[in-house]
């Protein structure tokens, strides 16, 4: 009989009552139920809310296993105990003390996540009486990824709560949520505590314990760098295959490039919203080189570091790539027409890169142009399909006339 | 209260709960979201809207059968802006520091939406003892939700409470600060008042299902 019997007896004895939905919950996410219907003819799906989660999640493995080996990299760089990596498969990259310090450091981001956001589903579950739902299976996952890797624990976790209730719960739980709760949680980390989540020392592990001492290290963002007006020190490989510093899951580029394809191979993540956020990017960083190229600003303005960046850079540094794959094609949160879905995703990668020239404060925009854009997606979606009413009208007209 | 009658204590009473002019009626939210990042604003701001609100509801429940009603709104702007100069000069003259501090704000108490509504809705209806309870009710509503609402800013923003710190030093890293507590900056923004007071209207129509409207 084994566990999934006892589970189906515990959820037996726990119906009706108060903690029902929990023990559901933990007996449907392992296997599936029990009950099925038997009369009448239906359709079978097997791509539900879990498997769709699953997929994401699976296709965020690699980035996380890359941001533990580069969390480690990055620290024992910075300290001077390990050479700089040449060559992807570099044994100075992808050796055990990298990974044990790596680990030591981002495991414990992945725990809280997860932990506390699943027990404030949990909890809301059992007060409203309905299913625990997934929603922040991936949620869980993409939030260790996009934050920096000394943020200390409980402002991870206060973060957490603040974006599951706020970004999805009072919005009615999952598929109600207006906002992408992993977005709301950055952003909230942003503003609440911005010494932790900004600046040249929050990027590479023990930066901050050792400032002004000795021993100091600092790991400055390339972004951060450029909006300085200073120069970088890494080259394009560095930065595509992402031995840089940044957010945990955000820096290589050719992992989250593995994980588009099978995204979009599983036709789970929509190619039209990563390719116009993409071109949108690209655009936007065109209209900047093309003003400096035209004489308007010189190496004076403030602006001109980042403005100045090759168009195409743009997309290698910061985490524009990571956004436009893994958060903009929420399904939830994004524009639901396939019109709708491209200009959706232009104006993320034109705002993204605006904010990022024009606010020196926020050098990486993504995050506040992918909420902006999820306020805006149902106006979107909401003018296309009456553009269509209107062109059908139009027709109907001509052929009744 | 055997000082008032049943109904008169309705007055006071239910704007400070079920009938909120914040919570409820969401009026004067724009000051609610702008002065809060302290309780020393918040409690003055809402001292001077009690002014403001009491008297001039007995002001124009005085008026309120010789005054032409295609001029009425003039003459309530009239009456408000009178009473917001004399609050106005008072804290110049009284509480500089704080009058720089709330700034336009006091001003701008003419424009609240809660002062109109209760001169329209309820002062020109009814006789000055009751106008009084009722603008005295109304502001209370008000500044609890204030009060409330510039409590949490100011303890979770900048860990003071009236300008005392109240979780020890966050530079010498006492109390609190010594196991690695940090002020939220987030609460210190106006975004952060409006989540507050959306948390408070919530709590409120969880406990009393009453107040949800229908769509």
């Amino acid at each position: 009989m084994g566990l999934k019997q006892n589970l189906h007896k515990l959820k037996l004895k726990y119906e009706g009552k108060k903690m029902a939905p929990a023990f559901n919950a933990l007996h449907t996410f392992l296997y599936s139920p029990n009950e099925t219907t038997h009369s009448g003819s239906h359709i079978r799906a097997v791509d539900d809310l879990k498997r769709t989660m699953n997929t994401v999640i699976l296709a965020l493995v690699p980035c996380l296993l890359f941001g533990i080996f580069n969390a480690g990299y990055q620290h024992y760089l910075a300290t001077g105990e390990i050479e700089a990596a040449a060559g992807f498969f570099s044994t100075n990259f992808w050796n055990w003390d990298n990974f044990a310090m790596g680990a030591w450091t981002v495991l414990p981001l992945v725990v809280v996540s997860y932990g506390v956001g699943l027990l404030v589903e949990f909890i809301f579950a059992v007060i409203k009486g309905h299913e625990v739902e997934e929603g922040y299976l991936v949620t869980g996952m993409l939030v260790p990824l996009i934050v920096p890797i000394d943020i200390p624990l409980w402002m991870l976790a206060v973060a957490v709560v603040f974006g599951v209730v706020i970004g999805k719960e009072v919005f009615g739980g999952t598929g109600m949520n207006i906002l992408n709760p992993a977005l709301t949680i950055r952003a909230f980390l942003f503003f609440a505590y911005p010494t932790w989540m900004s600046g040249d020392k929050v990027w590479v592990h023990q930066a901050v314990e050792r400032a002004g001492t000795p021993d100091a290290i600092s790991g400055e963002t390339i972004l951060g760098s450029y909006a300085q007006n200073a120069t970088v020190d890494y080259d394009y490989m560095d930065m595509f295959l992402g031995f840089i510093p940044g957010s945990v899951g955000e820096t290589s580029k050719l992992l989250i490039i593995f994980g588009a394809l099978f995204l979009i191979f599983t036709k789970i993540g929509s190619w039209r919203i990563i390719l116009s956020t993409l071109v949108g990017a690209l655009v936007m960083g065109l209209i900047f080189n093309g003003v400096v190229d035209a004489g308007w600003i010189d190496n004076t303005s403030k602006f001109y570091g980042l403005m100045s960046v090759p168009f195409w850079q743009h997309l290698i540094i910061g985490s524009i790539l990571f956004g436009a794959v893994y958060m903009a094609t929420d399904p939830v949160t994004a524009s639901q027409t396939n019109k709708g879905k491209y200009i959706y995703g232009f104006l993320i990668g034109f705002i993204s890169i605006m904010i990022r020239v024009f606010n020196p404060a926020y050098p990486e925009g993504g995050f506040l142009a992918i909420l902006l854009m999820n306020v805006f997606a149902p106006t979107i979606d909401h003018y296309v399909v009456q553009g269509n009413v209107k062109r059908r009208m139009k027709r109907l007209k001509v052929k009744t006339a | 209260m055997a000082l008032l009658s049943k109904k008169d204590q309705r007055l006071i009473l239910d704007p400070l709960a079920d009938d909120n002019p914040i919570t409820i009626q969401v009026l004067g939210i724009c000051s609610a979201l702008a002065i809060t990042a302290q309780l020393k604003a918040s409690i003055v701001m809402s001292i001077s809207v009690i002014f403001v609100l009491g008297v001039g509801n007995v002001v124009i429940s005085l008026m309120r059968n010789i005054i032409p009603s295609k001029i009425r709104i003039i003459v309530q702007l009239i009456v408000v802006a009178t009473l917001v100069i004399v609050v106005d000069q008072v804290l110049k003259a009284y509480a500089y520091e704080l009058s720089k501090e709330l700034s336009v704000f006091v001003g701008l108490i003419i424009t609240n939406c809660i002062i109109m509504g209760r001169f329209e809705a309820f002062a020109l209806g009814n006789g000055p003892w009751k106008s009084f309870l009722d603008g005295i009710g109304n502001a209370l509503g008000y500044g609890v939700i204030l009060i409330i609402v510039g409590f949490f800013r100011e303890l979770l923003g900048s860990g003071t409470l009236l300008g005392i710190p109240v979780l020890g030093d966050p530079i010498e890293k006492t109390g609190l600060y010594s196991i690695g507590y940090e002020n939220n900056g987030f609460m210190l923004l106006s975004p952060m008042a409006l989540i507050v007071v959306g948390l408070i209207i919530w709590v409120q129509r969880s406990r009393n299902k009453a107040l949800i409207e229908e769509n």
